[in-house]
């Protein structure tokens, strides 16, 4: 076959690309295409309790459990037992591993007052220590967290910096992938300026608070011989270690499915080209207050429910119980749905947990419940919350995250009465693949509520407003306009 | 009397209280380092602890394991052993002054 050729060509003729270790960090690697440089040093920095020490020993642990690279992780601070109780809440087991040979922790315990230096003096004693260390497992992966301690314990900096010169060559020969941790400087990436030793690759961990709020970041700053994204990503901290979101991934690959699932509003269907919502489709619903944003979420969900597939109904506004009220007044029945577990409400305050912890709480129960279908009611008390462009960030991360998990997404909006669209909206309608309005019309004293397709991706669809009925047995669209009659 | 660690022959264990200063030194290899380390120490001790003394050196290449159990760092390190408590002076001891200090020897009168 001529075509099997060619790709065999090509593939031969694509130049070697820097081998990786994949750091098995969600999402790290996906920006880093792979990975940290195999065989070479990372330089790992930020300040206090940016979660370097974490970043390192999950690098360890993910190594010796999912890739078969034992680790040792050399510490300069806390004790193998402070380390192995910090990161117990991440799930890591590190004695368990210890015990089979896949992790050696070791403490080096760096004291000046028991120095005194007479002279010329070298690090061999690291050395060996580290290799015997390295021997003793077979380790590939090594931490040294935080190589600067050595600063506050020896006087000669000259000495020092030299040796450290040597260290990190000496463990290039070693052929180990190494994560070396440093402090944020003032104005420098690290106090002491590691950075100016290691060449091929610097992470730079961030920590801030804004409006009360902590977000941490990661950035790479350097990744010698390989693409590898350049914003600013955030990162959280949860059960399960670290998870790096990117704002806009790196690759838009997710498949777009063809498959067309009722709305549940049959008339709904009918205004759309396709005759419903695309699956794996993100669908946003704005609107004024009581303009029946939630309903036809509401209908959404229990068509799905019909379907037998399971649905998560993130509810940031209204209760269960309310909302199971509501949406039985308009002849939608969730309380069974819930009883077979079709459905499940996540019920939450933005305000109650930072946004960080509430975008992990959702990435949680998203993972544990694999729903088919995800309602956000209503992002916009998520902008309550923060700064715009960071709640932005937010939204756009946990709409990649159910994209990628071929997961249909209804996200309802509040707008003011006038139906003005924020610009944050603008924002995020980028991503959205079908955007129903909802409005209100007062036509010879009485209140009509209106519908209107801004955009659909992927079909035809009525250019029309039309006019949106509620009644007990739901919502109804007409299909003649209500205005410009 | 000076012992290596890696000789054959067994240390002889002589409860001499008379001894008291007991101290040891880490080394890595016969490196000009470890050499001039060595020479310094006998010298600083012959001339000013009459004999009152025992110098053990400790070849950290044979015996790797001791850099972690001793936690040794830099090298060459010299560790007085006693009297308690225990000091550790590193690099090649050509500075006689600070190792006097560093071994809190009063200097011979």
């Amino acid at each position: 076959m001529p075509n099997k050729k060619m790709s065999l060509r090509k593939r031969i003729k694509r130049p070697r690309l820097l081998p990786k270790a994949p750091t098995g960090i969600q999402g790290l690697d996906e920006i880093t295409v792979g990975g940290l440089p195999k065989g070479r040093t990372t330089l790992v920095c930020g300040s206090a309790g940016c979660g370097k020490t974490m970043f390192a020993m999950e690098f360890l642990v993910r190594g010796a459990q999912q890739y078969g690279e034992p680790g040792v992780f050399v510490s300069f601070e806390e004790s193998a037992e402070d380390l192995a109780q910090n990161v117990a809440s991440m799930g890591f087991d590190l004695k368990a591993l210890a015990a089979r040979k896949k992790l050696l922790i070791d403490h080096v315990r760096v004291v000046r007052s028991e120095i005194e230096e007479t002279g010329n003096f070298d690090l061999e004693g690291l050395f060996i220590r580290v290799g015997l260390a390295i021997e003793s497992i077979g380790a590939k992966r090594v931490v040294l967290d935080t190589l600067e301690a050595l600063f506050g314990g020896f006087s000669n900096t000259a000495i020092l910096r030299a040796e450290i010169r040597r260290l990190f060559e000496w463990l290039k020969q070693k052929g180990v992938t190494a994560v070396v941790t440093g402090e944020r400087g003032d104005g420098t990436l690290t106090r002491h300026g590691l950075e100016e030793y290691v060449s091929d690759c610097v992470i730079l961990l961030d920590h801030r608070v804004a409006n009360q709020l902590t977000a941490r970041r990661l950035r790479i700053v350097k990744y010698r011989g390989s693409v590898h994204g350049t914003d600013e990503y955030p990162f959280l901290i949860r059960e399960k270690g670290i998870s790096v979101v990117p704002i806009t991934s790196l690759r838009l690959d997710h498949t777009a499915s063809s498959e067309v699932v009722s709305s549940g509003v049959p008339t709904l269907d009918q205004t759309l080209g396709a005759g419903g919502f695309y699956r794996t489709s993100t669908i946003l619903i704005s609107g004024a207050a009581g303009t029946g944003k939630s309903s036809i979420a509401g209908h959404f969900l229990a068509e799905s429910g019909r379907r037998g597939e399971r649905s998560l109904y993130i509810a940031l506004e209204e209760s269960q119980s309310e909302i199971v009220r509501n949406m039985k007044s308009i002849g939608i029945h969730m309380a069974p749905l819930v009883a077979k577990d079709i459905l499940r409400f996540h019920v939450s305050r933005p305000t109650a947990q930072g946004l960080e912890m509430h975008l992990a709480s959702i990435h949680q129960i998203i993972i544990e419940y694999r729903p088919r279908v995800v309602v956000v009611d209503s992002i916009t008390s998520l902008l309550s919350m923060g700064s715009a462009p960071e709640v932005t960030s937010m939204i756009i991360r946990l709409v990649d995250f159910i994209k990628m998990n071929g997961i249909t997404l209804v996200m309802t909006a509040l707008t003011d009465a006038g139906g003005r669209v924020e610009t944050s909206y603008v924002n995020i309608s980028s991503l959205v693949d079908l955007w129903l309005m909802l409005g209100n019309v007062e036509n010879n004293g009485a209140r009509a509520r209106t519908l209107s397709v801004v955009k659909a991706r992927g079909m035809g669809h009525s250019n029309q407003t039309h006019e949106l009925v509620m009644s007990k047995k739901g919502v109804e669209i007409k299909y003649d306009a209500v205005s410009g009659k | 009397m000076i012992v290596t660690s890696s000789t054959k022959v067994p240390i002889k264990k002589r409860p001499s209280p008379a001894i008291e200063y007991a101290l040891c030194l880490y080394v890595a290899g016969e490196t000009p380092k470890s050499l001039s380390a060595l020479a310094n120490l006998k010298r600083i001790c012959s001339e000013h602890l009459e004999g009152n003394y025992r110098i053990k050196v400790v070849d950290l290449r044979k015996n790797p394991k001791l850099a972690r159990d001793h936690q040794i760092l830099a090298l060459p390190t010299l560790v007085r052993q006693l009297p308690s408590p225990i000091r550790k002076i590193i690099g090649d001891l050509s500075n006689t002054e600070r190792v006097l200090v560093g071994l809190d020897i009063k200097s011979a009168k």
